[in-house]
């Protein structure tokens, strides 16, 4: 592990319990969903990761359970650091706290994540939908939504899928 | 087709002010379709006379499902996604997948391929950076600007269009190296481009730099503070403007950015002129760094010999029958990456352009998640524009340098 | 002066109103100033100064689709984008155009997912597709002067058939 983290990763087990791994010099630590905004809270005060660089989410139906994992990479500019924070969440009602408090920009990103996962951020100020339109059924990058392939349009089938394309009128 | 929707307070209730809840003040529609947007975005803005109280971005127009589909593609393929994500950043994306590729499967880049890499991508900022002065002098009503910016980008497509065949989308960044070599006519014309390029940003400087309209229109608008920039976690020329040198190439040098020397342009001001200072700096830091890339050009392969990940040269495939086999198994089931997950971050002319991939060990990406700089920098825009009056709001958002396919992936 | 000089004794020319009506139509082709996606970038060069589109009568970009005679659909376009795209065409004063520029506004091109429409002709009728991803702009400028064959073979009162 690099040096500048080992303190870190020593002052979340302490206070958090949190267990890590590593690979190929990052370094992921698994947090419990109702520990997580005071563990950004703490990196973000005492540890100087004041940016958080990307959130995201990863699906692993039918795989794994706790189905999602929310990822939190933070970086600190100071330190020239890198941390990744994995929160596990379960399938049947993904929950966690909203982190809006300590970085502003989850404010966006977890509404991304609302919307792609279907993951409830708790007391989110904004929760809307914000890439798909309002109404829309499903969450698109869940692994059993499907990605909604359509047959292309080739010389030998053209005529097949010419009668059947919904083209617009005047 | 779903109808669209009417512009009511419902939705926006939480987001507007109480006045406008008692139609003191007004709500404006501004886009999707609108010339200063640069793209579909849309903006609702609440208005008292024609200061902005609110303004809330409505994203999602441009939703293109870049993540989903890359999950059901191999690696190699993939990678054509990502020069659609940022249409003014093609070989920067490139980069940014190809290193985080790299970086799951183990794979070293010879010398000569980096080099290469850092002249096209410094190359690529500075087409990108052309492209944004263009556009924020037609949202200033300065109509040359474009037209002189437009003329210096068609070289640097010249110059791509030479290594790649294709002028915008050029795919030309591989995992391993590069597509192929460099043709011999490459180095004489990035030298050519150079020599004249220095010329043109002074010949830009003079038109904008001092103009006094264009001071009365930028300088103290759209203010932004440091901290508010790292809550929001913006990144790039916007973070640089407001007085923070942080810039990945520095901080983490990749592709052996250290060996070169060049500076970050940094201000203090935060404003809407300090993002314009800091760009046209940039230009110039872009040229000395290919200047010095192409001294130091060392010769060699451009692509790794790894043949497990690592397509062979087309020149091998005709006499080594284990070339072709590596070829057919590359190129039809793609490599098995080993499992694990990677976030891997670079520079663009944008900011912190990250990709995150997860393998579970298979051919395809398990998930991909791209941390696009845009996404950030425009979600800091409801803060930088309140108090400001709406011809400034098209001055901010040009300044504020977003690309929608960037945003709404 | 100088023109009307040389043709004054050239007398009278005659011609059909139909062809009349079709050469000012292809010659003041308002496109809207509207793009989607990269292919608006190439659009952009297409209007800028190598290319310069106003060789063609294309010179005024208009911001409002009431003052436009083309779309150029430049880029993917969304199944959100879709209902304001229809809008922005019903809004446009006939006689009106569509050109599909590139390959996503065509058929889809590499994007065949749950997001993007597969070909802009869902949406709007087309009638001229510009292949290319992105298209250059010569591509471009070769679709618009397809579409002015189009516009020139038309006639004022509809043929029955």
């Amino acid at each position: 592990m690099d040096k500048k983290l080992e303190p870190i990763v020593k002052d979340l087990q302490e206070k958090f319990s949190i267990t890590y791994e590593e690979h190929r010099g990052e370094v992921h630590c698994f947090v419990k969903a109702e520990q997580i905004v005071e563990a950004l809270k703490l990196l973000r005060d005492e540890h100087k990761f004041d940016l958080l660089s990307a959130q995201t989410a990863v699906d692993y139906y039918p795989k794994m359970s706790p189905r999602f994992h929310v990822i939190y990479q933070l970086t600190s500019l100071e330190k020239i650091a890198f941390i990744q924070l994995r929160v596990p969440v379960n399938g049947d009602n993904p929950k966690v706290p909203t982190a809006t408090s300590v970085y502003d920009t989850c404010n966006w990103r977890e509404r991304e994540l609302m919307d792609m996962f279907g993951i409830e951020f708790e007391n989110h100020p904004d929760p809307r939908r914000i890439l798909m339109p309002e109404g829309t059924e499903g969450h698109p990058l869940r692994k059993d939504f499907p990605l909604g392939y359509e047959e292309p349009q080739f010389t030998f089938n053209f005529e097949e899928i010419n009668i059947r394309k919904p083209y617009a009128k005047e | 087709m779903a109808q669209i929707e009417e512009i009511g307070i419902g939705q926006f209730k939480h987001l507007v002010s109480e006045r406008a809840l008692r139609g003191e003040t007004m709500l404006l529609n501004m886009g999707p379709q609108h010339p200063s947007t640069h793209g579909v975005l849309r903006l609702i803005l609440e208005l008292d006379g024609e200061t902005v109280i609110n303004c809330i971005p409505d994203i999602g127009y441009l939703h293109t499902g870049v993540e989903k589909n890359m999950e059901a593609k191999t690696y190699q393929k993939a990678e054509v996604m990502t020069d659609r994500l940022d249409y003014m950043n093609t070989m920067g994306n490139n980069l940014a997948y190809v290193m985080a590729v790299e970086k799951l499967i183990d794979v070293d880049v010879p010398p000569r391929a980096q080099a290469l890499r850092v002249i096209l991508v410094e190359l690529q900022r500075i087409a990108s950076h052309l492209v944004w002065l263009g556009a924020f002098g037609l949202d200033l009503a300065a109509m040359s600007v474009f037209l002189y910016c437009f003329r210096e980008r068609e070289l640097v497509l010249d110059i791509f269009e030479m290594v790649s065949g294709q002028r915008m989308m050029t795919t030309y960044i591989r995992p391993g190296g590069l597509w192929r070599d460099v043709p011999v006519e490459f180095e004489k014309a990035v030298r050519d481009f150079v020599k004249l390029f220095h010329k043109r940003v002074d010949e830009y400087e003079r038109l904008m730099t001092r103009n006094p309209i264009f001071l009365d229109r930028l300088v103290g608008i759209g203010y932004l503070d440091k901290k508010t920039a790292l809550s929001y976690g913006v990144t790039g020329p916007m973070l640089r403007a407001s007085g923070v040198n942080w810039d990945l190439r520095k901080a983490t040098p990749y592709l052996g950015y250290d060996q070169y020397d060049f500076n970050i342009p940094t201000r203090e001001e935060g404003d809407t002129y300090a993002r314009y200072i800091v760009r046209i700096e940039e230009l110039r830091e872009s040229l000395r760094i290919i200047e010095q890339a192409l001294n130091k050009l060392p010769l060699g392969p451009v692509r790794s010999d790894n043949r497990k990940f690592v397509p062979p040269p087309r020149s091998e495939i005709g006499v080594s029958m284990e070339a072709l086999i590596h070829h057919f198994k590359l190129w039809t089931e793609g490599f098995l990456a080993p499992q694990g997950s990677i976030y891997n971050a670079v520079e663009s002319p944008r900011g912190e352009l990250g990709a995150f991939l997860e393998s579970d060990g298979g051919p395809k990406p398990y998930r991909v998640h791209m941390r696009t700089p845009s996404f950030d920098n425009l979600a800091v825009l409801p803060e930088i524009t309140k108090g400001h009056l709406v011809a400034d709001l098209v001055a901010i958002l040009a300044s504020v340098d977003i690309v929608l396919g960037d945003i709404d992936r | 002066m100088g023109i009307e000089q040389k043709l004054g004794n050239m007398g009278v020319v005659t011609t059909t109103l139909e062809q009349v009506v079709n050469w000012t139509r292809t010659n003041s082709m308002w496109p809207m100033l509207f793009g989607l996606a990269c292919c608006a970038i190439e659009m952009m060069a297409a209007q800028a100064s190598d290319y310069d589109m106003s060789r063609f009568g294309m010179e005024l970009m208009r911001a409002s689709p009431r003052q436009s005679d083309l779309m150029i659909v430049a880029g993917r376009c969304s199944k959100k984008m879709g209902p304001v795209l229809r809008l922005l065409y019903d809004q446009m004063p006939e006689p009106k155009w569509v050109i599909a520029m590139g390959d996503c506004a065509s058929c889809g091109g590499v994007f065949n997912n749950y997001a993007i429409f597969q070909g802009v002709d869902e949406v709007v009728p087309v009638d001229v597709y510009v292949a290319g991803c992105p298209p250059r702009p010569e591509a471009l400028i070769h679709g618009v002067l397809t579409l002015y064959e189009k516009v020139n073979a038309e006639k004022l009162v509809p043929v029955k058939a």
